[in-house]
């Protein structure tokens, strides 16, 4: 049982310190870890993850707040969506065949390191034009932040707001279901459909983690999925990681890594997908 | 202008106490989680026997009490998940200084959607 804990321990600080370089939740890594590593069922394997999602969340916002770009209307309106879908979400993953959740988790990483490849490419940021838009404005979800590399303010409007709220129920699920912080498809509800700027996007993304993953995680600790000698190294060891994580990124080139890791999440993809299939090597 | 609610400078200091209860709620959590797991690998007991996990808020309080590991670790994963709940709360709060009914409405629909979660949870077993 000992050893048990510490192997959590240890997995955590490496989920931790490669979901701060990375910029992606735990929930990614611990999953595969845990189920094609260690042989965990897969419904634990989830209740772990999304505690994991939970303290990765809250321990970056503090970092986000201080740098005083996210939206704090456009993150509590939407976290209705978010937290309706992440309820939803959980109940389907008490029914699934866990085959499903083997072959969706396949296709979320193959999707998370076309994702990965794409930021590579990403220019500079050009705001978007974006027609005044009524929902909006009666919502007042446009904004302005503080831009470091221009230093100045910038105003911005979103637009979309129907179609945002719909994918960000979407996100929602797919964090309940998969116990993902689900952080790629929330930026792309708000930056691709409602055109707002990214960095708001990602800091307010990262802001709704984790009242996204409370809703699921709360479903989760009363149905008995969270196993406390799983979850609680886990935990701690994400805590000491993302600590570590944030020291280590500003010393490395974020870009090499990401290079390095794209593979890596594809093979992990792979490996998900045939489990999903029945397909043993 | 005179009456309409200082928004910018409000916010700001609204996100810093939003801030501070984050960092507090995880660090209180993470002591909570850290003082079960090591009398879990002193005593290699969890107080309860076989697989079974306490469940409810009762068990888990007074099997706190009574310093049975797993209910002390199951308290601390209790506290992490409320941690974001909380910042909820704070926000209503926030919004309702600021005179800003509409949001105080949002806000309030997300909390009471938590507490169906809450529900959901105790009876989806």
């Amino acid at each position: 049982m000992g050893e048990t804990a510490l192997l959590m321990l240890g997995v955590g600080v490496f989920a931790g310190i490669a979901g701060a370089i990375l910029g992606i939740g735990g929930g990614m890594i611990i999953t595969p870890i845990l189920t094609l590593g260690m042989g965990l069922n897969i419904k634990y394997a989830i209740g772990a993850s999304i505690i994991a999602v939970i303290a990765t969340s809250s321990g970056s916002t503090i970092a986000y707040l201080r740098d005083n770009v996210l939206n704090l209307r456009v993150a509590m309106f939407l976290e209705i969506a978010t937290t309706i879908g992440a309820i939803a979400g959980a109940l389907l993953t008490g029914v699934l065949d866990p085959k499903y959740l083997y072959l969706l988790f396949g296709c979320l990483l193959v999707f998370s390191s076309w994702n990965m490849y794409r930021k590579l490419r990403r220019g500079q940021e050009v705001l978007q034009r974006v027609e005044p838009d009524k929902i909006a404005a009666k919502l007042k979800l446009n904004g302005s932040y503080y831009d470091k590399v221009e230093m100045k303010d910038v105003d911005y409007q979103v637009e979309n707001v129907p179609a945002g709220f719909s994918v960000m129920f979407g996100a929602g699920v797919a964090s309940g279901l998969l116990g993902i912080g689900s952080g790629a498809f929330k930026v792309m509800a708000m930056d691709t459909f409602m055109k707002m700027p990214l960095k708001p996007s990602s800091s307010t993304s990262n802001l709704m983690m984790g009242v996204t993953a409370a809703a699921s995680a709360t479903v989760y600790f009363f149905n008995g999925s969270i196993l406390p000698t799983i979850a609680v190294p886990m935990a701690l060891g994400i805590l000491i990681g993302a600590a570590l994580g944030s020291r280590i990124m500003q010393i490395l080139p974020s870009r090499w890594i990401r290079i390095v890791f794209i593979p890596v999440l594809l093979y992990i993809g792979g490996q998900m997908l045939f489990k999903g299939l029945g397909v043993h090597f | 202008m005179a009456d309409k609610p200082a928004t910018a400078k409000e916010m700001a200091q609204v996100e810093t106490v939003i801030g501070r209860i984050l960092q507090i709620g995880v660090i209180f959590s993470a002591i909570v989680m850290a003082i079960g797991l090591i009398l879990f690998l002193a005593t290699g007991q969890s107080g309860y026997p076989g697989d079974t996990l306490p469940l409810q808020f009762g068990a888990i309080l007074v099997g706190t009490w009574h310093l049975k590991s797993f209910a002390i670790m199951m308290l601390g994963i209790y506290c992490l998940i409320l941690t974001p709940v909380l910042r909820v709360v704070v926000s209503i709060y926030a919004f309702y200084r600021e005179k800003d009914h509409l949001y105080v409405a949002i806000t309030t629909t997300v909390l009471i959607i938590l507490m169906i979660a809450l529900v959901i949870g105790i009876y989806d077993k």
